[in-house]
């Protein structure tokens, strides 16, 4: 595990900071076709990553009906505050593992897909890793995309929430929000944080009148408790502009990652949830009033 | 024909004027079907509600079929032979599926899947294909067609080249249709209906006159005899139909007819030619016109009006053409591409799209998903977006239909194209192919670098050419130009061969109904195609990104590659991989359009592999890109399998890039894509999918061949086909029956990528 599990979680600014890493190799197997990786030096990097100048990421993809509607280019931003137990990405956890890319050319890839976006009434989304780890960038690439007229969504555990600025909500068009587990207990065992600041974030998004999508990571034996998910959809249901609640059933997906990356992982010997499973708690959603897919 | 309001005198039925009502244009006066279409159609914006499910006729006719003999056939590959009758247009007498049940009536033979042997292509085939069945050939017809009769495939060989001969048997150039019914032609069976069979004739033979008081030349010969050739089989034609109790000579007098008459025409098709793919062409909105004539007299319902549709769909899934297994290694499954295109948009911006394109896509409902009539939808962003959401709809459904651009079809080729086999568009009864399989370039890289040795045995198939020596690192600008000069080589031995093929094929097994059904001045093409783009352009794209040395045997054969670093791959929308991709397109064009063409036919170039791209990958070694020696080849244009790794749709714009200019005969991609990955909801689904093609052809794409699958059902199929009869999954530019691959194009399929959206970077 990172040094960040050491910092105390109230101190997030110290947290973003500490987290700036600036990447260190290229990758094999790169997810990053077409954008460039920048030629700064390495000294210049960390000041050209807290201007919102350059970021790190992972990797980019075009991906339909997950991320958001439509087709979207999803960008998947290196770097993340939480160590969850089931983490399908361990590969984007470190800052330093992505590569430098700088904001003008992530816009650029933007602008590129700005009409294959459009035709399949998609958008961008800013996923990771934690797209708050980097605030400062992640804004100026959904302003940058808000004025090309491409609709914008980030994917966040809202864990870093108050790194979001009033003025980077009203450049985003939809959140999806990881609520991970309704109790403080469980929320802490499986990403190593405090549940708090997601629910406050998700209140701060209504307030500001952003669509909210809720995700819930369904994991046997780990968030499936009828008890566990009550209070998740319980908060759902006050978040007025909640318009779907998803589901998302574990997979096994990530168990070569973390082989790859030597790292010892929890859940090695947990199976998806049996569709019944699933369906139950969904119905807890729905019985909240809540579309839940 | 002569310029009236009404059909030809002495034609006409006794009761009614067969074109009473039509609009009249200049299709009264000369053969012009699509004049015709364009003043009688009648466009269709509406949604699918007035559509109908299948009737106890249709349903009890399918049964029958599926219980009495396809069931069989699954059973026991073929499920008959007829050894005794060469086939011909009026060889066999009549046959039913079922008499009471038939509403189209005719049969390739006299029972329903039993295949007839076809020898003008070569007799060797026919004999091992009937021993492969477990028939004993008649010695009769052997001894009539190796003593007497000389056919396509003895002429082939009586003039193949030395090196021909040696590309051949190395692999480099594979799947000639030397020893098989070229196809790829589709006959305007329309004309049939509209014009009758005696108009017909008698406006080929003021053709085949028109030419009578010019000078002797081969030519001038060559299009004399080819022309009473024609005449001859419309004449058969004739027969055949009144074997049946119709008298096709005169135009088709209402709906019922048409479909009848056309069927009837393409029927006579595939009973004397057994080409690899027999096309029917673009047929929805000239029968509309019959249907919506019949439907506002009274004269037909609804109903009915799909019974006929459903009749003629189940008569285009028995089609049936005796293979031997060799053949099925390269065109697996069993496919005959009885490809029927359909929507589009006309020359004047209004959708091509009609109910029967509708009632078309509702067959599929009505009597399960299956691979054949291979359903070809021209698609633009522009057709109606009910007729997109019910095609996507079908897509999610059943995998049972393809995708091809429209705009580059109708600027290229007209509004009246149709698609011939996979991706081969053509201007309806004005333009054939002379088909060429394919070239192996992933293989010429190899032999580029060896210097003309075959990677596999060593052996020097290529003479005059010098070997990589070094052991350095391969630089990009030296390969590039041993592999252009290898190309250029293999293309020349190539096109010789393709030559060899269709000046034989022309000669020994001309396809005489086919061309009497188009007209007598045509456009010819010279279908060349490539196999191996995605592994020439990664490993081209490591050698110039990264570093890539050479690993030789102790005869300094170069067997394998070790590439260290990374580099651009193509389908992942980069253009620096994809410009690779481009350029090699580009190339092969231009190495092919500088050689001299049979019939001065018109060089085009297809990427697509068909199923030959387990066979291929199976005689190639392994190279710079991480392809491995012995395993498949992506299809057609597709990315390296698992190396798209950006998303479907990043892939579909990589394979955008390539210049339809350089491949007019068609860019193939198919793409299999997890429902999950769609989106949650049926509606989700198909508004995704909608999405996706709009943005694909928005983008240059020329060809999806989209599945939405789970790999899981295919694995579950391999363990228990029992369950999975009609599992239809595209391959490249066709589907199949899944369980109807052999097992090693199954496990093919398999490793093909699956595009997910699983919450997560790939």
């Amino acid at each position: 595990m990172s040094t960040l599990s050491a910092l105390p979680v109230t101190d997030q600014s110290a947290l973003a900071i500490e987290g700036f890493d600036a990447p260190e190799h290229r990758l094999a197997g790169t997810g990053l076709a077409g954008l460039a990786e920048t030629t700064l030096p390495r000294e210049k990097r960390l000041e050209a990553m807290r201007v919102g100048e350059l970021g790190s990421i992972h990797s980019w993809e075009l991906s339909t009906a997950v991320d958001g509607p439509g087709t979207r280019l999803v960008v998947f931003l290196a770097g993340c505050p939480l160590r969850c137990l089931y983490c399908q990405n361990p590969d984007t956890l470190r800052m330093r593992d992505g590569q430098a890319v700088s904001a003008e050319d992530l816009l650029a890839l933007v602008r590129r897909y700005r009409p294959v976006l459009a035709a399949t009434g998609g958008g961008l989304t800013l996923s990771g890793g934690e797209v708050l780890m980097q605030p400062v960038f992640a804004a100026r690439i959904l302003a940058g995309a808000q004025a090309m007229g491409v609709h914008t969504a980030i994917d966040t555990s809202g864990f870093l929430g108050t790194a979001c600025t009033e003025e980077m909500l009203a450049n985003t068009d939809l959140v999806l929000l990881d609520v991970k587990s309704g109790i403080e207990s469980t929320y802490t065992r499986v990403t190593g944080r405090a549940l708090g600041p997601t629910l406050d974030f998700g209140r701060r998004v209504v307030a500001a009148g952003v669509e909210l999508w809720i995700r819930f990571v369904l994991v046997p034996e780990l968030t499936d408790a009828a008890e566990n998910v009550e209070p998740v959809a319980a908060y759902a249901a006050t978040l007025s502009t909640v318009t779907r609640v998803e589901v998302l059933p574990f997979h096994q997906m990530g168990r070569d990652k973390w082989a790859t990356l030597g790292r010892p992982y929890a859940l090695g010997d947990t199976s998806p949830p049996a569709p019944e499973l699933t369906e139950r708690v969904r119905e807890q959603f729905r019985a909240h009033g809540l579309v839940t897919h | 024909m002569t310029t009236t309001t009404s059909a030809p005198a002495g034609l006409i039925p006794p009761s009614e004027d067969p074109w009473r009502g039509f609009i009249p244009g200049s299709w009264m006066a000369t053969v012009d079907v699509h004049d015709f279409i364009v003043c009688n159609y009648s466009p269709y914006e509406g949604d699918a509600q007035f559509l109908c499910g299948p009737t106890d006729k249709t349903t009890r006719l399918w049964n029958t079929l599926e219980r009495q003999y396809l069931a069989h056939e699954r059973r026991l590959r073929v499920y008959d032979v007829d050894t005794t009758t060469p086939a011909d247009i009026d060889a066999f007498g009549v046959g039913y599926i079922s008499e009471d049940d038939d509403v189209v009536v005719g049969l390739q033979t006299d029972v329903p899947l039993k295949r007839a042997m076809m020898p003008n292509g070569g007799w060797r085939m026919v004999e091992t294909a009937i021993s492969e069945a477990g028939h004993e050939h008649d010695p009769r017809i052997k001894e009539i067609f190796t003593t007497y009769r000389k056919t396509h495939n003895d002429a082939v060989f009586d003039i193949y080249t030395p090196r021909v001969t040696a590309a051949r048997s190395a692999h480099l150039i594979t799947g000639l249709p030397d020893a098989y019914g070229r196809g790829r032609i589709i006959g305007d069976y329309r004309r049939v209906a509209l014009y009758g069979v005696d108009a017909l004739i008698v406006d080929k033979e003021r053709m085949k006159d028109a030419v009578a008081g010019q000078d002797f030349s081969e030519d001038w010969a060559r299009y004399r005899e080819e022309h009473s050739e024609q005449i001859k089989a419309l004449r058969a034609l004739i027969r055949m139909g009144a074997r049946y109790g119709f008298d096709i000579a005169r135009p088709a007098a209402d709906a019922r007819e048409a479909v009848q008459w056309t069927y009837l025409a393409y029927l006579a098709a595939i009973k004397s030619q057994d080409g690899a793919a027999m096309s029917i062409g673009r047929l929805s909105a000239f029968l509309d016109v019959y249907i919506a004539r019949d439907l506002a007299a009274g004269a037909l319902t609804e109903t009915q009006a799909q019974e006929l549709i459903d009749a003629l769909v189940i008569k285009l899934r028995i089609v049936r053409f005796l293979r031997t297994k060799a053949y099925d290694q390269i065109f697996s499954g069993d496919p005959y591409w009885a490809t029927w295109t359909d929507a589009g948009l006309g020359a004047d911006g209004r959708t091509m799209v009609t109910r029967t394109s509708l009632r078309l896509l509702q067959s599929l409902r009505n009597l399960g998903p299956a691979p054949e009539p291979n359903i070809t939808i021209l698609w633009d962003e522009a057709l109606p977006e009910t007729f997109k959401d019910l095609c996507a709809a079908i897509s999610v459904q059943t995998s049972s239909i393809q995708y091809v651009s429209d705009e580059h079809v109708r600027d290229h080729w007209g509004d009246d194209a149709a698609i011939a086999c996979c991706v081969s568009p053509m201007r309806t009864g004005k333009q054939m192919q002379f088909f060429g399989a394919r070239m192996n370039i992933a293989k010429t890289l190899l032999y580029a670098i060896n210097g003309g040795r075959d990677e596999m045995t060593g052996s020097q198939v290529v003479e005059g050419f010098d070997p990589i020596c070094s052991d350095e690192p391969l630089d990009y600008e030296q390969v590039w130009a041993a592999f252009d000069a290898m190309l250029t080589w293999v293309a020349q031995t190539y096109v010789e061969a393709l030559n060899i093929i269709h000046y034989s094929h022309d000669k020994y097994a001309y396809e005489a109904i086919e061309m009497a059904l188009h007209d007598s001045e045509i456009v010819r093409t010279l279908g060349c195609g490539i196999a191996g783009l995605s592994i020439v352009a990664d490993s081209l794209s490591a050698i110039k990104y990264a570093t890539v040395t050479p690993v030789r045997d102790d005869t300094g054969l170069v067997v394998d590659f070790t590439t260290e670093g990374t580099f651009p791959v193509y389908g992942n929308d980069d253009d620096r991989a994809d410009e690779i991709a481009q350029l090699v397109v580009s190339t092969v064009m231009d190495r092919i359009r500088a050689l001299p063409r049979y019939r001065n036919a018109v060089p085009t170039q297809s990427v697509l592999t068909i199923t030959s791209n387990v066979v291929y990958g199976r005689a190639t070694g392994s190279f710079p890109s991480g392809h491995r020696k012995g395993t498949p080849f992506s299809p057609g244009a597709n990315p390296e399998n698992g190396m798209d790794t950006h998303g479907m749709v990043a892939s579909m714009l990589s394979v955008a890039k390539l210049d339809y200019a350089d491949a007019l005969d068609g860019i193939s991609l198919t793409n299999t894509i997890m429902p999950s990955s769609l989106g949650h909801t049926e509606r989700e689904r198909v508004r995704n999918l909608v999405g996706i093609l709009d943005a694909g052809f928005g983008s240059g794409l020329f060809h999806a061949n989209i599945n939405v699958l789970n790999r899981a059902t295919l694995e579950d199929a391999m363990a228990d086909p029992e369950s999975y009869p009609n599992l239809t999954v595209r391959v490249s530019g066709y589907a199949v029956n899944f369980v109807k691959l052999t097992r090693e194009q199954q496990l093919d399929v398999l490793s093909r990528t699956f595009h997910s959206s699983s919450w997560g970077p790939p």
